[in-house]
């Protein structure tokens, strides 16, 4: 009985999960909306083209989309149940994450040391949100890799900790798109 | 202290005769509910089997109560209101124009964020599961979280009595640049803010939660066109949730964002477009209207049907036009600034979608007039209230209608017709819907019916009420009125009409009275008016088929769904003996249900202070919070033993029982 109870949560989980995700990918749009509207409003100040270090944001574009593939190999692991496996690609897509927290980092603060910060004008403060609410959720999707970790260590690859798996690598594939996004709307969208 | 206070000073605590007032009743109402709790040794009760129960019909009724309190919170601001308005001519009223600002800013918010939807996430609580076939709803922990999310919210538009004295002045959707902090510079908005954030969370994790409840969790045989009306209307509404309250927090966010870290998104320098904001918060704002009326439209069609003992007419075109307002009211937000300036093109769009909404709504009123017409209609007062909601919503929708049309909205933008207009809605509209799932529903929750008699004297005051006061708001709206006037010429000749609206308000308090009467007199008349059979009304949809009240698990044994109107359908095969009392054969199974946690009440608990942080700008306290609750979901999800098994025995003891004792089989 409790199985079946167990097997009917983690469905509803998932689906739930994936709606909370819609949720989010609704609030991003949001976001984005505004700063689509807000993007000329830079003020005398020089805009995207001007401040935006294309290279710089290829590199850590890279650096996600390849987080993104060593979770998904993670994700593999977890459906064969090889806990050792799933652990090192998970630790990998958490050192890869880190890394483009430190250049996303690196970026805000050349900007701000450049003398613009996001009180600078409408376009920046729109700017400096989008990538920080991003980042944050980056923030929050290592924070759960690593509970995932002691996860792993105390129940190894029960149903339970592996329905909870697949809802992290859910959430990590969805910042990536949203990734895209920023990379498409924001960056390139600056350089047209 | 400036590190241990933020900008919380002496000043802040309560030296007006209303922050004085608000904050000594609230400290006295919780002193004496103290004071009880411990003479009477209710505490453990109170905490083990209400405040950390993760019964979806216990959290219902907790939403009530919060409701209702918040009712008669809401309900003062109005008196104060029309009291200022009836007094107001020349140099008259008792109310300095920002204190009024404040009490029109707080009516709104409250009404809308924590009486409404309050009412209707509590109802969705209690009837959903048991409407298709559920013994829970999907995620439990969401459920008491998201409930202690609203009540934190609740409490925290309360707290500017303690702390600040002062509210937003800015009116209930706070537009910028109004409400950025060059033109607010108090802590008022942020109090609006940061309670709309915390309850707002708690609507958005509810809709998520009862969205999969309905998609997954309906029992074997109900395929979505078998889905009671009420449970319909609450997929569209709840869609509507879901999809569009992403949109008021990340707006507020960005709004907080302005005031907090000197952004510039809504401001009126530096490049901030304050109409990015009204179109931002009307997107989510219109979509809200119907957040609140679809379900009362799903009320209406099951008393409808109930009542007239017969299938409602037309099920297929009610689900499509519940679908249909669901699309279309996201369509439509421009038409609450058509003075903004868009063209005439965008207007005429906003204005033709607006249209358009009429068709759906008024398809809906035919089809449950073609109900009634052939069917044996009782007039019980929960139809009264029915009939009630026909007449107002004609005329409010036709109200409606006229603001929807460009030319005629320049004339009436801001008006106190639109306010008149509104007020049609949501009181006509949803709240009428609530006072009749409230006489519907009450044998379910409590085994015992409302006093008839009362009930219709109730409604027959409401109604009056009414009318008489937002009869005279349509006509000083046309006559030139705008909205939110805190003192008006003598010479406009308007004082008279404002008196007859706050005469109205009179008659509707009577009326408040008249209800609390009647629950009064129906408890103490609880054995003659007691609901054995826990089908009081001869009703056609599965929540009938459990006793009155439900036990924790709703249903014993699953029903199998074969037709539309699950229980009337098993009523006239005779299946229905088996079904109720207990399934002769007595083969019950285990039943899962999950444990009792305080889990949601830390977690709201801790964001309360991370909201109590942002408004004054006490960082420790916003880190404490933020760390708090991000600890308290990571041990929750080391937890899996959240739930525990009733064995097939003490089911079948249950059952026999006639499931009256109170259960004890917590682990």
């Amino acid at each position: 009985m409790t199985e079946i109870f167990h097997q009917h949560q983690q469905e509803n989980s998932f689906l739930g999960f994936w709606l909370y995700l819609m949720t989010d990918l609704i609030m991003f749009a949001a976001l984005f909306a505004s700063y689509i509207v807000l993007k000329n409003n830079n003020f005398n100040s020089p805009g995207g083209e001007e401040l935006f270090n294309l290279s710089l944001v290829l590199f850590s574009t890279i650096v996600l989309l390849t987080s993104s593939f060593t979770c998904g190999l993670a994700g593999l692991y977890v459906e064969k149940r090889n806990v050792r496996a799933t652990s090192f690609w998970l630790l990998l897509t958490l050192i890869l994450g880190s890394f483009f927290l430190f250049l996303g980092y690196k970026e805000l603060n050349n900007l701000v040391l450049e003398g613009y910060s996001w009180q600078t004008n409408a376009f920046l403060s729109a700017f400096f949100s989008l990538i920080i609410l991003h980042g944050l959720h980056i923030a929050a999707g290592i924070l759960w890799i690593t509970v995932s970790f002691f996860q792993l260590r105390s129940f190894g690859l029960s149903d339970f900790v592996a329905s909870k798996l697949r809802r992290l690598f859910l959430f990590w594939h969805f910042l990536d798109v949203v990734w895209i996004f920023i990379f498409t709307i924001v960056y390139l969208y600056a350089h047209i | 202290m400036k590190f241990w206070f933020g900008k919380l000073t002496w000043a802040s605590l309560p030296h007006e005769w209303f922050t004085i007032g608000g904050a000594l009743s609230m400290v006295l109402a919780g002193l004496g509910i103290f004071v009880y709790l411990t003479y009477t040794k209710k505490w453990k009760w109170l905490w083990q089997e209400w405040l950390t129960s993760t019964d979806p019909k216990k959290i219902g009724i907790m939403y009530f109560v919060v409701a209702a309190l918040m009712l008669v919170r809401g309900g003062l601001d109005a008196g104060m209101i029309w009291l200022q308005q009836s007094l107001a001519s020349g140099s008259g009223g008792y109310l300095t124009a920002d204190h009024f600002q404040q009490i029109f800013t707080a009516h709104g918010t409250i009404m809308i964020f924590f009486v409404t939807t309050g009412f209707l996430f509590g109802l969705m609580n209690y009837i959903l599961p048991l409407q298709i076939g559920a013994r829970d709803v999907a995620f439990p922990l969401l459920n008491t979280l998201s409930f202690w999310l609203y009540a934190a919210g609740a409490l925290f538009i309360n707290l500017f009595f303690f702390f600040g004295g002062e509210f937003a002045a800015t009116g209930w959707l706070a537009m910028p640049p109004l409400s950025e902090l060059e033109f607010s510079p108090g802590v008022g908005v942020d109090y609006w803010i940061w309670s709309l954030q915390i309850s707002g969370l708690g609507s958005l994790l509810s809709g998520v939660n009862l969205l999969v409840t309905i998609l997954k969790m309906r029992a074997p045989g109900m395929t979505l066109m078998k889905m009671p009306m009420f449970v319909w209307t609450c997929l569209g509404s709840l869609l509507l949730v879901v999809s569009t309250f992403p949109i008021l927090t990340m707006t507020l966010l960005m709004l907080s964002l302005d005031r907090a870290f000197g952004m510039h998104f809504f401001t009126s320098n530096l490049g901030g477009n304050p109409m990015l904001y009204v179109n931002l918060i009307w997107s989510w704002g219109h979509p809200e209207v119907y957040i609140l009326m679809l379900p009362a439209f799903g009320i209406y069609s099951e008393i409808v049907a109930t009542f007239s003992r017969r299938r409602l007419f037309g099920y297929g075109s009610l689900v499509a036009d519940a679908l249909l307002i669901s699309g279309l009211s996201m369509l439509v937000w421009l038409h609450h600034f058509f003075t903004m300036g868009a063209g005439a093109n965008v207007n005429a769009f906003f204005g033709i979608m607006t249209g358009l909404i009429a068709i759906p709504t008024g398809v809906q009123i035919f089809n449950w007039l073609a109900t009634l017409y052939k069917g044996d209609p009782r007039f019980t007062s929960a139809m009264h209230w029915f009939f009630g909601f026909v007449f107002t919503f004609t005329l409010g929708g036709m109200a409606g209608v006229m603001l929807g049309i460009p030319g005629l909205d320049f004339q009436l933008h801001n008006s106190l017709f639109l306010v008149a207009h509104f007020h049609t809605m949501v009181i006509g509209g949803a709240l009428f819907g609530i006072f009749a799932a409230i006489t519907y529903w009450f044998p379910k929750v409590t085994g015992f019916l409302l006093n008839e008699k009362w009930g219709k004297r109730a409604f027959w005051l409401w109604i009056a009420g009414f009318l008489v006061s937002f009869t005279p708001l349509y006509i000083l709206g046309l006559m030139g009125v705008t909205r939110r006037l805190d003192h008006y010429d003598a010479s406009r000749g308007w004082q008279g009409l404002f008196m007859v609206a706050g005469l109205g308000f009179i008659i509707i308090c009577v009326a408040v009275c008249a209800q609390i009467w009647q629950i009064i007199v129906s408890i103490k008349e609880r054995k003659q008016n007691q609901d054995q059979s826990g089908d009081p009304w001869d009703g056609r949809t599965l929540e009938w088929s459990t006793s009155s009240p439900p036990p924790v698990y709703n249903f014993a044994v699953i029903p199998e769904i074969k037709n539309r109107d699950a229980f009337w359908d098993m009523k006239v095969s005779g299946q229905v003996d088996k079904l109720v009392s207990g399934q002769a054969n007595k083969q019950y199974e285990d039943i899962v249900m999950p444990k009792n946690t305080a889990v949601g009440i830390y977690i709201s608990a801790f964001l309360f202070l991370v909201g109590f942080a942002f408004v004054w700008h006490i960082v420790w306290l916003g880190a404490v919070g933020f760390v708090g609750a991000v600890t308290c979901v990571i041990f929750r999800s080391f937890d899996h033993h959240t739930e525990f098994t009733i064995k097939s025995e003490d089911v079948a003891k249950m059952e026999s029982r006639g499931l009256k004792e109170i259960w004890q089989l917590k682990q």
